[in-house]
């Protein structure tokens, strides 16, 4: 039917208590409830299992203090007359470890740091990931699935406004839980290249030049220095991976493949995948100093 | 969750809902109300029953607003009227507030719609006895839409349509005189409409119209007397034409 936009009915039925909105978690065919629940506005919260402890406060924060490596990652997004580019690191790290995957199946000896980064909400709407893995690649299909069944419903894509608005909403009831997740929604809808910046504190910023992770001073800097609105779109993809690559220099968090995508008027399309490594050669080409040509001479016959 | 006794509506062995049926006929007793779709124009016109002197009419509005694009008449239960009106309006305000964006006219009908259905599925409880028509301009495409619902939770798009007591006769009148029209013609076909049923006069209508720049507007009397006026003058020219057929040169 429609879309359950419990939060203002349930704000007002119960007072100001918040309730989580849990319609995320629900199936798409819920089950028979038993013929008593038809108004939404007096219905009771689903009850939500918490954790045996003495101290549940206590308990959570320090949660939130192991996940707080300040989500290493380094992603970025900014608005340019083409559309959107987006880009983003790949690597993840637990702590001080890096975490590597197995990149393709054919290759099994091939390993590389690879964790998309970017998330692909739906053919014209990017997510980009920083913070917990498994709560952005969670709520970001969870996102997918809301937007599809809003275009079902309603016959007409949701804007990202709409989908940045759904996730932040989400995000907003879980507050104080422990999520950790530092996300950018872009996408091109009839308004136009939109851009919007959301995190698990309930942040929700539009904005034109976003960059997310550990390693976003640096890319800030590179990005802000070199930007411009009317850039191409092989002019963007060259700043936004500079940026990336630059950011992967300094921060020790970041790290592995610099992604960028571009999101244009028919959606999304990956440009390029490049590993940072081989990227820094190709910026700071490595010339033979004089002393190595000299030993080469007298090596000579 | 809520207890409840009894079913009301249920199924008849020949498969009817019978509940739903005896609410459709609370439906033809109320008032009659019509709306028309122009091409910039929407109109809604209801039936208004004489008030009495001691009442403040403004307070008797059947016309009202669900946004400041969105406007609903019924023809029904006015009390159940009230309730289905409230929850439509914090729907309305409701998506905006989750999507940044304001209803479409579809939306909000099946909201509508939707919330009347559950009133046919659910223990202990009647259906509304009220059919509603809802007029706006759809916010992205500026397209005018007019729905009517009705208490068996169905919802469909009408270029023109009539609900309450004599919606019959309106309807024919309007199937045999509809065409697209605008502004002021739209009002003029409403009007003619309602008063095949009702007795002429500002006093016994309520006019509303609807513009995508201006929203909902109510009529005066006066203004209303004034149109009805003219109608009335074009129906005598008519009738004159007709009597007297042009003479051949």
């Amino acid at each position: 039917m429609c879309g359950k936009h419990n939060l203002l009915l349930e704000t007002l039925a119960s007072g100001l208590t918040m309730k989580l909105d849990t319609s995320g978690l629900e199936s798409a065919y819920p089950v028979l409830r038993g013929v008593g629940d038809l108004d939404d506005a007096i219905q009771g919260a689903p009850a939500f299992e918490l954790p045996n402890a003495s101290d549940f406060d206590g308990f959570v924060k320090e949660a939130m203090a192991e996940l707080k490596p300040a989500k290493g990652t380094t992603t970025l997004a900014f608005i340019f007359k083409e559309g959107v580019m987006v880009a983003a690191d790949s690597r993840a790290s637990m702590g001080a470890y890096i975490c590597e995957w197995l990149h393709e199946l054919a290759n099994p000896a091939e390993t590389s740091q690879t964790v998309k980064k970017i998330i692909e909400i739906n053919p014209y709407m990017l997510g980009t990931m920083a913070g917990g893995a498994a709560d952005c690649q969670f709520w970001h299909r969870n996102l997918g699935i809301k937007c599809r069944l809003h275009e079902l419903a309603n016959k007409r894509r949701i804007s990202v406004t709409g989908a940045s608005k759904l996730l932040a909403n989400i995000l907003y009831s879980y507050r104080g839980m422990g999520l950790s997740v530092g996300t950018m929604i872009a996408g091109w809808d009839e308004t136009g290249p939109a851009l919007y910046y959301v995190d698990s504190e309930g942040g929700r910023l539009k904005g034109n030049r976003f960059s997310v992770g550990s390693g976003s001073p640096y890319a800030y800097g590179v990005l802000d220095s070199g930007y411009r609105y009317d850039m191409s779109v092989e002019e963007a993809a060259e700043l936004a991976r500079r940026a990336i690559y630059h950011a992967t220099y300094r921060d020790g968090a970041s790290g592995g493949v610099a992604s960028v995508y571009h999101v244009g008027p028919n959606g999304w399309k990956k440009l390029s995948g490049d590993d940072v490594g081989e990227l820094h050669y190709k910026y700071y080409p490595v010339t033979p100093s004089t002393v190595e040509q000299e030993m080469a001479e007298v090596a000579g016959p | 969750m809520a207890r409840y006794d009894r079913a009301i509506t249920v199924f008849s062995p020949d498969g009817h809902l019978f509940q739903v049926e005896y609410a459709l006929e609370a439906v033809r007793k109320g008032n009659a109300a019509v709306g028309v779709r122009g091409t910039d124009t929407i109109v809604l016109g209801v039936e208004k029953k004489s008030t009495a002197k001691l009442q403040d009419s403004r307070s008797v509005r059947k016309i009202v607003n669900l946004d400041q694009h969105i406007a609903l008449a019924c023809a029904g239960l006015k009390a159940d009227a009230r309730v289905l009106i409230n929850r439509a309006r914090i729907e309305c305000q409701s998506h905006r507030l989750t999507v940044e964006d304001p209803v479409t006219v579809e939306y909000i009908t099946r909201y509508i719609a939707g919330l009347q259905q559950k009133y046919t599925q659910s223990g202990g409880v009647r259906p509304f006895g009220l059919s509603t028509l809802i007029i706006g301009f759809d916010p992205y495409t500026g397209a005018p839409a007019l729905y009517q619902t009705d208490p068996s939770g169905t919802f469909s798009a009408w270029k023109a349509n009539a609900t309450g007591r004599n919606s019959n006769s309106i309807r024919e009148f309007l199937e045999k005189n509809y065409k697209e029209t605008s502004g002021q013609e739209t009002v003029k076909l409403a009007i003619r409409a309602l008063l095949e049923v009702v007795e002429s006069g500002g006093k016994n209508i309520e006019i509303a119209v609807m513009t995508r720049e201006q929203g909902l507007k109510q009529l005066e009397e006066a203004e209303i007397d004034a149109i009805v006026a003219e109608i009335e003058a074009e129906k005598a020219a008519a009738e004159a034409a007709k009597k007297a057929p042009p003479k051949e040169t």
